[in-house]
């Protein structure tokens, strides 16, 4: 799928320690397979199932997504940075695909 | 409609009346009128759009499982959405837990629920410490008014729960 999108809102720097907003928002249709088609075919189901983020390659959170979750997801969250470092998402579709984004944070003492 | 037919009765039937007291009278009948109708339109929104039992049942069995027989406390957990949505196909939410968020003490999930949805899961948010702060956002989607259910488990075991109603206007999950 080439519509599948990430879009995410890091801060460039920040101080050691401190605790910083991530915003992400990703492009995609979030099936819920609940739906018919005109014909009155089930549409089946194709969503984003799981989100993981790691900073510096240790894990910092992850979600469990449900069909409950709208289309493109919006997800915000909190990441603790004591180190400069990556950040890195991923966003794991229903069909294998894995979308990846990832931002560098700068941390000042 | 209505209020202009009970205006004209009340007028007719009133007629000897002094001009003041009548037009008082009439204003006051109008809004009872009014605040009948909205109270009748309003509970019958509610009536069909209420989770089945069948539903709920559906929500209990999936928290049990998620949290392995637990009995979850009440508070501690905080969930944040709006009473009305307008359109239940996408609803902002916040989950949030005070944590200190340390190595021996945080929160390690936090599950999001929904009593009257076709499937009872929405998401489960799991931290570490690093997370520094027990608290996510995002965007559901409600078929119907319901309760959302936040159920938070942190590292010592202990498990929290609140539950907020959301109206919904129009459902977010048909075809």
């Amino acid at each position: 799928m080439t519509d599948v999108k990430p879009r995410i809102k890091v801060p460039k720097t920040a101080k050691k320690g401190e605790v910083v907003e991530i915003k992400t928002l990703v492009s995609h249709v979030m099936e819920t397979g609940q739906r018919k088609d005109a014909e009155g075919k089930p549409i089946p189901r194709k969503i984003i199932n799981r989100f993981t983020c790691e900073y510096n390659g240790k894990p910092v959170c992850e979600l469990i997504l449900h069909p409950a979750i709208s289309a493109n997801p919006y997800i915000s969250f909190f990441v603790k940075v004591e180190e400069s470092g990556t950040l890195t998402m991923a966003w794991y579709d229903d069909d294998g695909s894995v979308y990846k984004a990832e931002s560098k944070i700068d941390v000042t003492a | 409609m209505i209020d202009g037919a009970a205006f004209r009765c009340r007028a007719q039937g009133h007629e000897d009346d002094g001009r003041v007291e009548m037009r008082e009278r009439t204003a006051a009948s109008r809004r009872q009128v009014i605040k009948g109708a909205s109270a009748l339109a309003l509970g019958g929104l509610w009536l069909a759009g209420r989770p089945a039992e069948a539903d709920v049942a559906k929500a209990h069995k999936l928290l049990a499982e998620l949290i392995g027989g637990k009995t979850p406390q009440e508070g501690k957990v905080r969930l944040e959405m709006p009473q009305i949505a307008e359109n239940g196909q996408s609803v902002p939410l916040t989950a949030a837990v005070d944590s200190p968020m340390t190595a021996d003490n945080y929160c390690k999930v936090i599950h999001i629920l929904a009593d009257g949805n076709p499937e009872a899961g929405v998401c489960s948010f799991k931290f570490t410490p690093a997370s520094g702060r027990a608290e996510f956002s995002t965007r559901m989607r409600l078929a119907q008014t319901q309760n959302v259910w936040a159920v938070a488990e942190m590292s010592d075991g202990s498990v929290w729960m609140t539950k907020t109603e959301v109206k919904v206007t129009i459902g977010g999950c048909g075809g």
